[in-house]
């Protein structure tokens, strides 16, 4: 499933990155990528997401959050 | 002794990290410091000193990775590789320890002496966290950790002595290790550069930028080598950064007392709520604009005071030295009447630059761009265009320089095409002006229901261009969320005396010239100086402009002056309007009663004041904006484009507003 099929609230781990090449590249040098695990903190219908990733909050369009596949993850 | 040298040092870190306060708090400078990434784009750089050494600081954008990918990073990495840096400071939020140091591995690899600025450790404090100050440095290769509070300027002193004498230590080359085959090849390449490239001293970095398929090392170092660089190993290379970065936050971050945190998360539960984030952010806006027209009215008593003096004053001295009448008009009546009535506005505009700076520096702002994503989306921009339109509200010129944090070219330009619509600070004085003197206790209603018109104008327009331009597809939001503040007084001072002062030393040359051009022309005619205003070149240009303007309510030659007059900075037309009905202080009661009635023996009411306020609204923006969109942009098509068109929808909405408004009035 990807960003947009998630629980607020709830923990995943990113399995792989759809996206082109350049928002990708930055998603990485963020350390958003394969292995990275992701909270979902706020979704929008519009699919405008809040993540933390490594203590850090980012909001995310839809664009991005669609391009970002995750899978469950139990702490 | 050889001649003193200055120690050259670079601030380098992410956005938000309070990189751009600590340069303040060193050098004195009065930068500008947001709350959201990317507003430092510009190299700037100040002088201090610490025990007699003269240490020159140069504040680098924030950054989140040596990439290449921005401007920013561009301009960050060509500095501290290229420039005579000696040693680097790398600011850092402690209180975000974990995403700060991946920069700072980056920094550790090209080998400068670097110097760990560990800013917010109160926040860290507050949220029940604990750092172990002797295990991180162990964990960077014993590089210099400095605790700092660049909001409570503590550990300044420390950090300019750890700049002193630390600028020529030689520093450990590997601080991250790389798996055995990685560090293979590293070993491989920089030996092989070494060879091809002698002077180059950057050996551990190169390689692994080569590793990393990064472009411009590799069209910098054209190193043929398929049998090492046989394909991308960023991934590896970001994920073991990363892994060593975790294995350091596990080691020197403690949690003392977890029951404090997730405070911004309850904050945001609020403020970035599926449907109340737009009505609270609307509300947000509307107090803000309130605050600014009542408090800004009630303060304007003082300055009224004090401007009557200086008009009595300077009539009474000039007199006394014996001036001939037409000096004291030009000082009295030119220079007194436009400047001062302008500086009466002057609390206006401090109080709506103090509610912005507040939003801004409290991490409000970032909130916004995402509260506003889905409604953008559906105008084909991603919610971080609508940063710079919330900046329009206080200037058009930093807004439109604002639209560089969007990556998309085509992004850009609509976003420079919508941000003049937002009403700016000096806008603000015509609606306060005309709205006071027309529509009494609907002043307030009237100016803010221009607000709503410019925004409305803007969604209407963006709507368009996206219908127009379909297909292609917004550059998406990616944007930090920083952890909210309680605002810095110091930060915010600084913010908005920038702006004050921008706003006074607009008054004293810009306003001050067309003062007094406005006065010549009203004053001299193509016989001299006139004694009937009507022979003045300034009449003669009005009156050949009524005919053009009477559609919309307008045609009058005072009106046509002021707003040609305006061109220049907006505030010009009220200053212009004081100087032709030599109005004396045109933002007291007695001169708007002066004005009004002026204006009423013209047939001048209501319904045309609105028009031109509508059409101040619109029309071409001034000078400054029409040269940064230049700037900007880089075309002077695009800028006339923009020039022509404000200037036929504020004619069109002008005489549209006129016309209906005359027949339902």
């Amino acid at each position: 499933m990807t960003l947009l099929e998630t629980q607020k609230g709830e923990s995943y781990r990113v399995k792989n990155i759809m996206e082109q090449e350049n928002v990708q590249r930055r998603l990485e040098a963020l350390g958003i990528l394969e292995g990275t695990r992701i909270k979902v903190l706020n979704q929008k219908k519009s699919g405008s997401t809040i993540i933390r990733v490594r203590g850090t909050r980012w909001a995310l369009g839809r664009d991005i959050a669609g391009g970002i596949q995750v899978e469950g993850y139990d702490e | 002794m050889s001649k003193e040298h200055v120690i050259q040092v670079a601030f380098v870190g992410n956005p938000n990290c309070g990189k751009t306060t600590l340069f303040n708090a060193l050098t004195g400078a009065n930068l500008k410091v947001a709350n959201w990434p990317g507003v430092t784009v510009e190299k700037k750089e100040g002088l201090t000193s610490y025990k007699g050494q003269k240490i020159n600081l140069v504040d680098l954008p924030g950054i989140y990775s040596l990439t290449s990918y921005s401007i920013e990073e561009k301009v960050s990495r060509r500095c501290v590789m290229e420039d005579d840096i000696d040693v680097i400071v790398n600011v850092v939020d402690a209180s975000s320890l974990e995403r700060n140091l991946y920069l700072t591995m980056q920094l550790l690899e090209l080998g400068k002496p670097v110097i760990l600025a560990m800013n917010m450790m109160d926040v860290v404090k507050e949220r029940g966290m604990e750092i172990d100050n002797h295990r991180l440095p162990e964990m960077l290769g014993h590089i210099p950790v400095v605790p700092v509070s660049a909001r409570k300027r503590t550990g300044l002193n420390v950090l300019l002595h750890a700049v002193k004498h630390h600028y020529e230590e030689e520093m450990p080359e590997t601080v991250v290790a790389y798996t055995e085959d990685i560090e293979e090849k590293i070993s491989v390449l920089k030996e092989r550069l070494k060879e091809k490239y002698p002077s180059l001293v950057y050996l551990r970095w190169t390689a692994v930028k080569l590793l990393e398929n990064d472009e411009e090392t590799i069209k910098e170092y054209n190193l043929d080598a398929p049998d090492i660089l046989d394909r991308s190993y960023e991934k590896e290379i970001i994920n073991q950064k990363y892994d060593y970065i975790e294995e350091i936050v596990e080691e020197v971050l403690f949690y003392k007392d977890s029951s404090k945190e997730g405070k911004t998360d309850k904050v945001d539960r609020l403020l970035t709520h599926q449907f109340w984030g737009v009505p609270v952010f609307l509300g947000i806006m509307a107090f803000v604009f309130f605050l600014t027209f009542t408090i800004g009215d009630a303060l304007k008593g003082v300055f009224e005071i004090g401007l009557d003096a200086l008009l009595n004053g300077s009539t009474a001295f000039l007199t006394s030295l014996h001036a001939s009448d037409w000096v004291i008009s030009l000082v009295v009546d030119g220079v007194i009447a436009g400047v001062g009535g302008i500086l009466t506005f002057l609390p206006n505009i401090f109080i709506l630059f103090l509610a912005l700076g507040i939003l801004e520096d409290s991490g409000y702002m970032a909130r916004v761009a995402y509260v506003m994503d889905g409604i953008m989306g559906r105008v084909g921009l991603s919610g971080k265009a609508f940063l710079p339109m919330v900046l329009g509200f206080g200037c058009t010129v930093p807004a439109v320089m604002a639209t560089r944090t969007l990556e998309k070219e085509a992004d850009r330009k609509r976003t420079i095409f919508l941000t003049p619509f937002m009403s700016c600070s000096a806008r603000l004085p015509i609606y306060v002006l005309f709205s006071s003197m027309f529509f009494e206790e609907y002043a307030a209603i009237a100016a803010f229901s221009l607000y709503v018109l410019g925004l409305v104008m803007a969604v209407i327009l963006a709507l368009i261009m996206g219908k127009v331009k379909k297909g292609d597809s917004a550059g998406s939001l990616l944007m930090e969320l920083p952890e909210y503040k309680m605002p810095n007084a110091r930060t915010i001072a600084i913010y908005v005396w920038e702006k004050v002062k921008d706003y006074l030393s607009k008054a004293g040359t810009t306003i001050f010239v067309a003062s007094i051009v406005i006065w010549f022309i009203l004053n001299f005619g193509i016989h001299g100086m006139v004694a009937d205003v009507q022979e003045s070149f300034g009449a003669v240009l009005g009156h050949w402009m009524e005919p053009l303007l009477a559609p919309a309510g307008l045609g009058l030659w005072q009106v046509g002056v002021a707003l040609i007059a305006g061109l220049s900075a907006k505030e010009v037309v009220v200053s212009s309007m004081a100087v032709l009905f030599g109005i004396s202080n045109i933002n007291s009661a007695a001169g708007m009663t002066t004005m009004t009635s002026a204006l009423g023996q013209y047939g001048f009411g209501a319904v045309n004041a609105y028009a031109l306020m509508v059409f101040c609204l619109l029309y071409t923006p001034c000078m400054a904006t029409v040269a940064t969109i230049k700037k900007e942009s880089n075309s002077w098509g695009f800028t006339l484009k923009i020039v022509l068109f404000q200037l036929v929808l504020a004619y069109g909405a002008a005489v549209l507003v006129f016309q209906a408004g005359s027949l339902l009035f």
